[in-house]
């Protein structure tokens, strides 16, 4: 069966303003509801098959994440949402900052916007879907 | 003979049933709340999908005791269904849910352990009134056999209005719904992370997701046990108390364990046990 139908997702707040969480949530209120597609957030990387970040990555939270992404089980995709998670914007130049997401670990998907709109993070997850669907294959077939 | 065959019946469709009523479930809690909701089919895309997904087992014992789990649960349903005793259908699903706790304390997860605990103090509060019902049963009907209950002329319900009430209340620990929903629940945002299931990914959680599945069956079997004279009266009392179920999910928070447990205990003692006395001394 198609890991399309069903991807849970986790969500990490990096050092974010909180203006992209809000919008992530936002995502699972009856407006957007995205439980339609299957979609489940969990609390729980080992269940979670997409892992959501927002806000860029410092000194305190890089083993966090690195530790949430170990903890997943294949297969799995990343997503950055917003511009901070993207590049750092403008907490880049930061004494404590590393940047975006992708200075820690792989990222699948990234998600413009600042803050990202729910209609666009809902999009990057379905391009995070095609990612996952590839990823499974090549599973099979390794 | 046909015993086997009523028992393999049950093991089989349990799955597909349970599948769907979990998905209605989703639906139907959805749209108390305002929302679409996933399609009806989403429970078994959920466990096809798990099961596709890298198994990441901690320890030599994690995964087996959780097959364990699985195999005392099929056979608590499969007796059930071939009519065999009731008590040891309970028993054999109390050892069930045992291997479940005891897979979650083999790790070293805190969050795990303290879904184990959880899960104990639920088994301790639900336990008794399941017991209890199953004695009431065999006081109004005289026969801890499921084939002659089913087969009789009289309900029991009729005799047992405090246990099937008693028995209700403790349905919603039995179905991991709130307010009683300690160990584990199917909501994420009441969750610290994932309780009793925190440690099991990919196809244990699938495996996970298939005994909740067989548990959820065997309650209701145990709902229908009270109306089995008057087999459509049975199967619209098991739809009536299934909705409630989901009513009360959805318009309760958690409660402290500490309630949980003295509630169920105060309700098993005055509903439960009041019913039995009284039975016992009217009859």
């Amino acid at each position: 069966m198609s890991i399309k139908k069903s991807p849970w997702i986790i969500h990490y707040d990096g050092s974010s303003c909180n203006g992209c969480d809000i919008e992530v949530l936002a995502c699972l209120t009856p407006l957007y509801d995205i439980e339609r597609f299957g979609i489940i957030n969990v609390g729980n990387p080992k269940h979670a098959d997409i892992l959501l970040i927002t806000g860029g990555v410092n000194q305190q939270n890089k083993t966090v994440i690195k530790n949430l992404y170990d903890q997943m089980a294949e297969p799995k995709a990343v997503v950055a949402i917003g511009a901070c998670a993207c590049t750092g914007h403008f907490f880049a130049e930061c004494y404590n900052m590393l940047g975006g997401v992708d200075t820690v670990i792989p990222v699948d998907v990234f998600v413009p916007g600042c803050a990202a709109r729910p209609e666009v993070i809902i999009d990057g997850v379905v391009k995070a879907l095609a990612v996952l669907e590839k990823k499974q294959q090549e599973k099979v077939t390794a | 003979m046909n015993a086997w065959i009523w028992g393999i019946v049950g093991i089989l469709l349990t799955p597909v049933v349970a599948g769907l009523v979990g998905g209605i479930d989703r639906v139907i809690t959805a749209k108390m709340q305002g929302r679409m909701g996933p399609p009806v089919l989403q429970p078994f895309y959920d466990v096809m999908k798990l099961f596709s997904k890298q198994n990441l087992v901690l320890n030599r014992f994690h995964h087996d005791l959780v097959i364990c789990s699985l195999i005392f649960t099929v056979a608590a349903v499969g007796l059930l269904f071939a009519g065999e005793n009731l008590l040891m259908c309970i028993f054999a699903l109390v050892v069930g849910n045992v291997f479940l706790v005891l897979a979650a304390y083999s790790t070293n997860s805190p969050y795990s352990m303290l879904g184990a605990d959880r899960e104990l103090l639920q088994m301790l509060a639900a336990e008794p009134m399941i017991l209890l019902a199953a004695v009431g049963i065999y006081m109004a009907t005289g026969t801890f056999d499921i084939n002659l209950i089913a087969s009789g002329t009289h309900s029991a319900i009729q005799y047992l209005p405090g246990v099937f009430f008693g028995l209700i209340y403790v349905l919603t620990i039995k179905l991991r719904k709130s307010p009683f929903d300690l160990s584990t629940s199917h909501h994420a945002h009441q969750e610290l992370v994932k309780g009793l299931s925190t440690e099991f990914a990919g196809p244990s959680l699938a495996l996970f997701e298939i005994i909740h599945w067989y548990e959820t069956v065997f309650v209701m079997a145990l709902i229908y046990l009270f109306f089995a004279s008057r087999p459509i009266v049975g199967i619209v009392a098991v739809l009536i108390v299934y909705f409630l179920e989901i009513l009360i999910d959805n318009i309760n928070a958690r409660v402290k364990w500490d309630l949980m447990l003295a509630s169920a205990w105060v309700i098993t003692l005055i509903f439960g046990l009041g019913n039995l006395m009284l039975l016992f001394i009217l009859k």
